[in-house]
C-alpha cells in the first residue's frame, strides 16, 4: 500500500457555491414579516396539500426551486400563484414554516408589475373588485360578477347559467342591483391608498 | 352584557343578509352588544393582496385605526366573516411583527389623518367569541327548542383555523369548536372529514372547473354522511356551496341537495326565534324539507309552492311543438 495518493479537488459542487439568490431575496423582501422562503427543503408537502395543484403549471415546491435557481421569467409567467385559493393548508403544514400563501401574493404582485401575467382572468377579477372598493369604499358583488363573466370568453359560455343565479341573488337574497352607498371618508381613504401606492413603488 | 366593536364586512349587507339578521338575533339573546365600527371599509378580501401589497394592508389597517379611535375602552373587534377576520388579524400581526412594515403602513394611514398602534386591537371571529367568551353554559341556558333529529355537517373552512396567528382554535385542520356548539344545540353532528377543506374561494369567478370540483368534494362528502344540512360560518363559503350547488350538479351530472345554513341561523332557531327573522328562505338550495323533518316551518321554496291553476282558455298547441311536427290539440292521450 505504498501507492501515492494524489489528492484532487472534488468535482465542482455545482451551482451551490456561486448561487445567485437575488430573485429569492427580492421575493422575501417584498413579503411582510419573515417569510422563511430561503428555508425550503423541497419536501413537496405544499403541493401535496394544495387543493388546486392540478390546475397549476408548476407545484409550489417547483416554484421555490425555480426562485432559488433565478428563473425569473418562468416564475413570473407561471399560473401557480393565480390558482392559489388562499386555503393556507401549505402554510400550516410546511415543516420549515414558510409563509407560502403570502409568498404567492408577492409573486402575483411581481408578475403584474413585470407585465408577464399570461392569463388575465384572475388579475382582471382582482382589478375590478378593487376598482369598486376605491370608488365606494365597499365591494359590489353583483357588479363584479357581471363584469367578470361578461368580459372573459372562457367564462361567457356559462352566462346562460348565471342568469337564474343573478335573479336568485336579487329575489331570494334580496341583493340590490345598484352599487353600494359610498363611505363618508372616501376622500381620506383615497389619500391613504395613493400614499400607500407611492410607498409600494419606493 | 358583554360589548364588542363590530366589523360586519360587505357581504353582510348584500349576499349574506341571512347571516346579518341571524347574528343580530343571536347576539341579542346572548346579551352581546355589537358596536359597528363607524365608516368601516371593505377589507379587500384576497384581491387587493394579489395586486398591491402595501395599499392592501393600508386598506385593512384603516379599519383597525378607526376601531382604535372608537374603542372607548373596548379592545376586541368581532368579525363574522372568515376572510374579513383573517385580513384584519393578518394586518395587525404583520404590522406588529415587522416594525418597518408597520411604520410604512402608518405612513400611508397618516395621509388620511389616521394611525394604528399594532397590537392594540384584538380581532376575533364570532364563533370564537360565542364559545370562549360567552361560553357554552350561557348558550345552553338560552336553548328553548333543541335541534333534536337534525343531522348537520359542521363546516369551518380555511381562514378561521389557518394560519390562526393567535392560536385560538383547537386544531388547524380538525378543530372541534363548531362541532361542540352544534351538539350543544341538540343537533346530531357528523364527524365531517372535510370540515376545513376549501370552498373554492374566488375560483367560481376565475376557474369554474376548479371551483366546481372543490364544491363537489364538500357536498358529496356531506351527502355520504347523510347530513340534512351543512353549517357554514363565512359568507363566501355559504355562497359558493349554496348558490353554485346547482351549477356544480349540472357540471358533474349529479343531483345533490344539501342546504347550506349559517351557524347563527341554527342557534337562533334553538333559541326560539322565528325562522323568518333568521333569513330562512333566502338560500338557493332550500332548507324547507330538512327543517320540516324536525318540525320547523321555514319559508317554502318557489318550486314547492302550489302551481297556479291554469285558466281554462282556448286550446293551445303543446309548448314543444316544432315546425313540421304534427300538432295535437286537446287531450293527447285520447287522440292516440
Amino acid at each position: 500500500m505504498s501507492e501515492k495518493v494524489t489528492l484532487v479537488d472534488p468535482p465542482s459542487a455545482g451551482p451551490v457555491a456561486h448561487e445567485d439568490l437575488s430573485l429569492l431575496n427580492e421575493v422575501s423582501l417584498c413579503t411582510p414579516g419573515d417569510s422563511h422562503l430561503e428555508m425550503c427543503i423541497q419536501c413537496g408537502t405544499c403541493g401535496g396539500s394544495c387543493p388546486s395543484a392540478s390546475a397549476m403549471d408548476h407545484t409550489p415546491r417547483a416554484i421555490f426551486a425555480m426562485l432559488r435557481a433565478g428563473m425569473r421569467d418562468e416564475v413570473m409567467k407561471s399560473n401557480t400563484p393565480w390558482m392559489c385559493v388562499s386555503c393556507y393548508y401549505c402554510t400550516v403544514r410546511c415543516p420549515q414554516d414558510i409563509h407560502i400563501t403570502d409568498v404567492m401574493y408577492t409573486l402575483k404582485n411581481m408578475a403584474i408589475k413585470s407585465k408577464m401575467v399570461q392569463d388575465s382572468t384572475a388579475s382582471d377579477f382582482s382589478r375590478t373588485f378593487i376598482s369598486y372598493v376605491k370608488n365606494y369604499g365597499r365591494s359590489f358583488e353583483i357588479g363584479l360578477a357581471g363584469i367578470q363573466n361578461a368580459t372573459h370568453l372562457k367564462l361567457a359560455a356559462r352566462l346562460p347559467n348565471m342568469i337564474p343565479m343573478a335573479l336568485g341573488m336579487l329575489t331570494k337574497k334580496g341583493m340590490s342591483p345598484l352599487p353600494p352607498k359610498r363611505i363618508k371618508g372616501l376622500d381620506g381613504l383615497k389619500k391613504i391608498l395613493d400614499r400607500a401606492q407611492e410607498l409600494e413603488a419606493e | 352584557m358583554s360589548e364588542y366593536l363590530f366589523y360586519p364586512g360587505c357581504s353582510m349587507e348584500s349576499s349574506a343578509k341571512a347571516y346579518y339578521h341571524s347574528v343580530m338575533s343571536v347576539c341579542k339573546s346572548l346579551d352581546v352588544k355589537l358596536n359597528e365600527i363607524d365608516d368601516w371599509n371593505c377589507c379587500g378580501a384576497t384581491e387587493y393582496l394579489s395586486l398591491d401589497i402595501t395599499p392592501a394592508y393600508a386598506l385593512i389597517a384603516r379599519n383597525l385605526a378607526l376601531a382604535e379611535q372608537q374603542a372607548n375602552g373596548l379592545n376586541t373587534i368581532v368579525a363574522p366573516c372568515s376572510a374579513c377576520y383573517l385580513n384584519l388579524s393578518k394586518a395587525d400581526h404583520y404590522m406588529h411583527e415587522d416594525k418597518a412594515f408597520g411604520k410604512k403602513i402608518n405612513t400611508a394611514l397618516a395621509a388620511g389623518g389616521l394611525h394604528y398602534d399594532p397590537g392594540q386591537m384584538v380581532v376575533r371571529h364570532l364563533l370564537d367569541v360565542v364559545i370562549n367568551e360567552v361560553g357554552m353554559d350561557k348558550v345552553k341556558e338560552r336553548i328553548v327548542k333543541p335541534l333534536t333529529g337534525l343531522r348537520v355537517a359542521p363546516y369551518i373552512g380555511c381562514m378561521l383555523p389557518r394560519p390562526d396567528y393567535n392560536k385560538r382554535y383547537s386544531d388547524s385542520e380538525h378543530p372541534y369548536e363548531l362541532d361542540d356548539l352544534l351538539r350543544a344545540l341538540g343537533a346530531e353532528v357528523i364527524d365531517f372529514p372535510l370540515k376545513t377543506a376549501c370552498c373554492g374561494g374566488h375560483m367560481t369567478q376565475i376557474g369554474p372547473d376548479t371551483a366546481f370540483e372543490l364544491i363537489r368534494r364538500l357536498i358529496s362528502s356531506a351527502d355520504d354522511y347523510k347530513a340534512d344540512v351543512l353549517v357554514a360560518l363565512c359568507p363566501m363559503c355559504q355562497m359558493n356551496l349554496d348558490a353554485f350547488q346547482g351549477q356544480m350538479n349540472g357540471y358533474f351530472h349529479t343531483n345533490y341537495h344539501i342546504p347550506i345554513l349559517f351557524f347563527t341561523q341554527l342557534m337562533g332557531l334553538a333559541f326560539g326565534e322565528k325562522p323568518e327573522n333568521l333569513g330562512f328562505g333566502s338560500e338557493f338550495v332550500s332548507a324547507h324539507e330538512a327543517m320540516q323533518r324536525i318540525g320547523v316551518q321555514t319559508p317554502l321554496p318557489d318550486a314547492a309552492k302550489p302551481a297556479p291553476k291554469k285558466p281554462a282558455g282556448l286550446p293551445m298547441p303543446p309548448a314543444r311543438a316544432r315546425a313540421g311536427q304534427k300538432i295535437t290539440i286537446g287531450n293527447e292521450e285520447a287522440s292516440k
